[in-house]
């Protein structure tokens, strides 16, 4: 019996100093093992007399139980020790930068003409485009700008070379209008007796003859919105422009209209729209007025109506303009419009 | 136009109208106030919040008054100082100054006649005389060469009136002393922008009109022109040679005027509206233009006597010749062309008609003249500066022309001969002819006012071509129809009225039809007279929608109601090819590429570095040398923005949009493509990436790959090219799509790459016609994924260099057919072993039957085929 205390001490006791796993295989292998001392306990057990066997057979397996036990606890610990070990020796500083890939981006004008369109889709006008070369008929004379009319100062042109084209000179579009003409003359020819109703909206590029500084340029985008049909109401153009604005800058967006003067809609106006970096409390964005010019409409000319195949007398319809860079000003706080066309990849990378 | 309120008020009463108020409605009805300047009235409270822009400055009521001096007295230590004995109203003061325009009074003693000042008392604030531009300064006690001075007379520019700091101000003889002198001359100028529609509101009583009808106040008539009217004059005749560009021309003469300065309160007033102040005589017919739109020309009547012989002065208007020369009073000879209108007498031209008067007639005062010429003291021997008319004597006579002028003629007129002027500008914007007698009327009647002078009774008055009376008529319905509101006829009458139309309730019609937008069956008819000042009211149509604008102006656009449309939506069909390259931009963010965008306009030397073209559409006027033509490349563009970039460690950029072929005197056709360039490291450097590759052929093929395959084209093909130029000629290929060419890409030939500043590493560049692509079908519908087992084997054959990839892949593929699934080059190799010119091509190839389990034997027996295939057509040998 005493044999067996001491065996179990001294497995313990060994135990004790065993830190690796291949040690604890070894002292396992020496303390449990075919050939340690506690097996040869089991093994001498047929050789002891009836009486001893029972006692020293229960007295070699709580030894044996209690290595056992000892083994699988040291055991844990060593496994927890290595994966304490290589845990801590696996850890990255997760302060260094991450891997990036490289990220694509629409450039702001396209993102911004999206924005617009996709609400303009949404509610019923479709992108039709024409083209940015127009004879000054399509510009301006079908528009209701005469030849020499004073109008004509607000757009100064581009023109392209051309000969004996007389009054009909050609020339950089300086509005996306032209396409209303074009696409009224489309409509109508499906149908010249009842054209059809007109909800589209026209987005391009546009040219004016303007020097290139901080605050203008020579080409910019714009989107103008058409609608014709037979009973719409300067009211309808209120109530849609009021939709549209709370679609773009808010649900909350608060318009106003102010009256102006285009040559191609009579009567016309000036929509702004209550400033949305400040909520029209006043800020340098929108010059503290609270207000920022948003777009200009008005009710389509008759002139203009007349010239894309509506009779006027029985159609009625309004447009409107606006300008994507103008709004991306705004909004982003760009003070510089040549940032548009400059190419320069940190400007665009921030979109 | 420069609008101060203060003369506003002599036509509309302002009561309980703040300045911010009218400006407002102004606003608001169309005529955008686009500044308020203060000078004198209170600005608002809180400027940092206004919603207009300001400046200027209000005048403090207890400490800024009128004064006068009663005795101007030398300054014991300075000469050129004074010291002025004032009285503020409350007391004596002393002032220093050193004002030249009383400097002449020093030490004459107690004034006759004080003289009224505007007087600021110590701890107001001002604007500093004598610093450049606008600076607020507060004055503070100081001893000024051993003389306390602690206020000040100020001059118009400490007060914020205008620029003027010559001298001080000298207020009219009954201005009240002690009186706070924002009461007496306090003001505010709205800068209103006057669009071409609103061309007849340049002016002050114009602009009151709108205003008393958008307020619904009344609008006091000018003032009464008295005895004035009369029958016909004799002292002028008028010939028109052509009253389709000189409508109406009319004259009226006043005589022995005595050439002075302006009473203050009119120089002022000039002054606050931009229009500088010359005398009592120039200073009418400005004025009256300002009061009332039309142009007025003063001639010197003693001069054109003497120039008819002392025979009766005779004015003919008429198209210049081309060639004739006419000197303008700004003392510039001019070279004219037809399209001037000249007004004449019989020995010629005296002045450039509506645009600029001729020197020789003008009104002429000695009196400056005499002070201009001792201002510049001629040196020895030098001949006398002087102008061509110094004529020696004043003038005492005066014939005043208003007339109505051709207003295209007279725009391109100002335009050719650049001589803007508040003339030019509201001629050539159009001004009706009634106004020619009441402009020369009012003129007469200030003139006889500020100079003493005796109007001769009568007018000449030639009137050849009246504008047609404008009469239109609008109905009930145009209103409901247009503006979407219910208005009744006497509603609208009562609008329109405010604004001097003559409205006439014709009948009430029981219209029959039928329509949705109806609410009545019943419309009433209105018949509109345009009033006399007016030639912006169309005839029929145009003219319904010329009074729709008025009536929702008068009635207010912000009152009318919001509504949504009820007209039927139009079908809905999209737009195919918008919606196409919106795709294809999105496939190329997808990829990792930036969209940039250019100018259309660029340079044959811009372009030439990449392709020179000899035909462009060419801009007529460019803004600048470098942007005078529209771009045959879209390449050269994007190029463009990559040399723009070139510090950028890699650049992956793309642009969709127009070239322009020329189509000689017709429009250019405008062409779609896509550009795309490449060049850079692939992989950004950063702590683990130290030596990226850089982006070669094969990354931007990749990337056409993947656009082609994502706008799901299936028929795909590469082939060498060496017909473009500007790329390396054995790193180029075309695509070809359903067997058609739709682009090519490769790397940039060298010499073409020289030509750009884009660095070290290669740039690789590509040209879609997406105009093409948009044309071709692409295929539907996807490839159903195996549901058995693939056998998998890599081979490797030893092929010539000559021998294409894509050749060996199609001989795979096309010998395999369905039962190889997938091809992929993984390795190309080459070394002394495999031989000279030869290269080894590594497969991995799947092998894959749709119904059952490939086993390794089938594979084999497919591969062999495929091998033997390889080994005839190109001479291939199976590496072992």
């Amino acid at each position: 019996m005493d044999q067996l205390n001491d065996i179990e001490k001294a497995a313990l006791d060994a135990l004790a100093s065993v830190v690796t796993e291949e040690a604890l295989q070894a002292w396992k292998t020496a303390q449990l093992g075919r050939s340690s001392p506690l097996m040869q306990v089991f093994a001498g057990l047929g050789k002891l007399s009836k009486e001893e066997r029972p006692a020293v057979g229960s007295a070699a397996n709580r030894v044996k139980v209690a290595i056992e036990a000892a083994l699988a606890a040291r055991e844990t610990e060593i496994k927890a020790a290595a994966l304490a070990k290589s845990l801590e020796e696996d850890a990255l500083d997760v302060t260094l930068p991450g891997r990036t890939v490289n990220v694509g981006r629409l450039h702001p004008s396209t993102q911004q003409l999206r924005r617009v369109l996709d609400i303009l889709k949404e509610m019923g006008f479709q992108v039709y485009t024409s083209r940015e070369v127009e004879t000054d008929e399509m510009n301006f004379q079908m528009l209701n700008f005469p030849l020499h009319h004073p109008a004509r100062d607000m757009q100064d042109s581009f023109y392209v070379e051309s000969e004996g084209r007389g009054d009909n000179p050609i020339l950089m579009r300086t509005h996306t209008s032209p396409g209303q003409i074009r696409a009224m003359r489309e409509y109508a020819a499906t149908n010249p007796q009842n054209p059809p109703p007109i909800r589209i909206a026209l987005p391009g590029m546009c040219f004016r003859y303007e020097q290139i500084t901080s605050r203008s340029e020579m080409q910019f985008n714009q989107v103008e919105g058409l609608a014709v049909g037979e009973g719409i109401t300067f009211a309808d153009l209120k109530g849609t422009l009021s939709d549209f604005a709370r679609r773009m800058f808010g649900q909350n967006a608060r318009t106003r209209f102010r009256a102006d003067h285009f040559p191609f809609t009579e009567p016309s106006a000036e929509m702004d729209v209550e400033c949305f970096v400040c909520g029209g409390k006043g800020c340098s964005v929108c010059k503290r007025s609270g207000w920022l010019e948003i777009l200009g409409c008005g009710m389509v000319h008759p002139v203009v109506l007349q010239n894309g195949g509506y009779d006027p007398k029985r159609y009625s319809g309004f447009a409107w303009g606006m300008g994507p860079e103008r709004q991306l000003m705004l909004r982003y706080k760009i003070d510089d419009i040549r940032y548009f066309w400059g190419n320069d990849v940190r400007f665009l990378e921030q979109f | 136009m420069k609008l101060p309120i203060s003369w506003l008020k002599d036509f509309v009463d302002l009561d309980g109208l703040s300045v911010e108020d009218i400006a407002r409605t102004f606003t608001f009805g169309g005529l955008e106030v686009e500044e308020i300047h203060y000078a004198g009235l209170p600005m608002p409270k809180d400027a940092a919040s206004n919603e207009f822009k300001t400046s200027g400055i209000g005048w403090d009521r207890d400490k800024i008054v009128v004064a006068e001096i009663r005795e101007v007295k030398p300054h014991p230590n300075a000469d050129r100082l004074t010291l002025l004995d004032l009285f503020d109203g409350t007391q004596e003061q002393v002032v220093l100054t050193g004002a030249p325009n009383i400097f002449h009074l020093k030490g004459t003693g107690k004034l006759a006649k004080p003289i009224k000042v505007a007087y600021a008392k110590e701890g107001s604030t001002i604007y500093d005389g004598h610093a450049d531009g606008l600076v607020l300064t507060t004055l503070k006690r100081a001893k000024i060469r051993g003389v306390d001075s602690y206020s000040m007379v100020c001059s118009e520019k400490e007060l914020g009136i205008s620029e003027e700091h010559e001298g001080i101000i000298l207020l009219d003889d009954d201005a009240p002393v002690g009186m706070a002198l924002v009461d007496y001359i306090g003001d505010a100028v709205l800068e209103v922008k006057i669009n071409p529609n609103m061309a007849r509101n340049a002016n002050v009583y114009g602009l009151a009109r709108e205003l008393a009808a958008m307020t619904g106040r009344d609008l006091r008539s000018l003032p009464d022109f008295g005895g004035l009217k009369g029958g016909a004059g004799n002292f002028a005749e008028i010939e028109i040679v052509d009253p389709q560009l000189n409508p109406r021309f009319v004259l009226g003469l006043i005589r022995d005027v005595e050439i002075k300065p302006s009473p203050y309160w009119v120089q002022r007033r000039l002054r606050l509206a931009g229009v500088r102040p010359i005398s009592n005589i120039v200073d009418a017919t400005n004025y009256a233009m300002l009061e009332l739109g039309e142009p007025l020309h003063a001639f010197d009547y003693d001069v054109l006597n003497e120039r008819a012989g002392k025979k009766q002065v005779k004015i003919i208007t008429r198209a210049a010749q081309d060639g004739e020369k006419l000197t303008t009073l700004d003392n510039v000879e001019r070279t004219l062309s037809s399209m001037n209108v000249l007004v004449c007498d019989e020995k010629g031209p005296l002045s450039i008609a509506g645009v600029m008067g001729g020197a020789e007639s003008e009104v002429y005062d000695a009196s400056k003249e005499i002070l201009e010429a001792k201002a510049i003291e001629p040196k020895e021997g030098e001949p006398t500066m002087g102008k061509i008319n110094m004529r020696g004597k004043s003038t005492t006579n005066v014939l005043l022309e208003g007339a109505a002028w051709n207003f295209i003629n007279i725009r391109r007129t100002a335009k050719q001969h650049n001589l803007p002027s508040e003339a030019s500008f509201r001629f050539s914007r159009g001004v009706h002819p009634a106004l020619a007698e009441m402009g020369v009327r009012r003129g007469l009647q200030l003139m006889a006012e500020w100079s003493g002078g005796k109007i001769e009774a009568g007018l000449v008055d030639n009137y050849p071509l009246p504008p047609k009376e404008s009469v239109v008529e609008i109905s009930t319905r145009d209103v409901k129809r247009i503006l979407g509101i219910e208005l009744s006829a006497q509603e609208i009458a009562s609008l329109l009225e405010r604004l001097e139309f003559k409205c006439e309730i014709r009948e009430t019609i029981i219209d029959t039809r039928k329509s949705k937008n109806e609410l009545s069956n019943i419309e009433h008819r209105i018949s509109v007279t345009a009033p006399p000042y007016r030639l912006d009211i169309g005839e029929g149509v145009v003219g319904v929608a010329d009074l729709m604008e008025e009536v929702a102006r008068i009635f207010g656009v912000e009152r009318i109601p919001e509504t949504r449309l009820a007209d039927p939506l139009p079908p809905q069909v999209g737009n195919p090819a918008f919606e196409w390259d919106e795709r294809v931009r999105d496939i190329l963010v997808r990829l990792g590429l930036q969209e940039v965008v250019s100018y259309r306009m660029t340079s044959p030397e811009r372009e030439g570095r990449l392709a020179a073209h000899n035909e462009y559409a060419r801009i007529a006027n460019p803004i600048t040398p470098d942007r005078n033509v529209l771009r045959r490349s879209l390449l050269a563009s994007a190029l463009e923005a990559a040399e723009k970039n070139v510090r950028a460690e890699s650049l992956e950029l793309f642009e969709i949009g127009p070239i322009f072929e020329p189509v000689k005197n017709d429009l250019p056709r405008e062409l779609p493509r896509l550009a795309i360039v490449l060049t850079g490291l692939r992989a950004a450097t950063s702590w683990d990436v130290k030596d990226s590759p850089a982006l070669d052929f094969f990354d931007l093929k990749g990337r056409i790959e993947l656009l082609l395959a994502g706008l799901r084209f299936v028929d795909v093909t590469y082939a060498p090219t060496e017909s473009v130029a500007y790329l390396h000629p054995g790193k180029a290929a075309e695509v070809k799509v359903n067997g058609q060419v739709v682009g090519v890409f490769g790397e940039l030939h060298p010499l073409t790459k020289e030509k750009y500043e884009l660095g070290a590493r290669p740039v690789l560049a590509a040209e879609f016609n997406i105009e093409t692509l948009r044309a071709l079908s692409p295929a539907y519908g996807i490839v159903p994924v195996a549901e058995f087992p693939p056998v998998y084997e890599d081979i490797a054959i030893i092929v010539d260099e000559s021998v294409a990839a894509s050749r060996v892949e199609g001989l795979i593929r096309q010998t395999g057919g369905r039962s190889v699934s997938d091809v992929r080059l993984f390795d190309v190799y080459r070394d002394e072993k495999i031989g000279a010119n030869k290269k080894s091509l590594a497969y991995s190839l799947t092998y894959q039957a749709a119904d059952k389990t490939m086993t390794d034997a089938e594979a084999a027996a497919i591969r062999n085929k495929i091998v033997k295939r390889l080994e005839h057509e190109v001479s291939a040998k199976l590496r072992s």
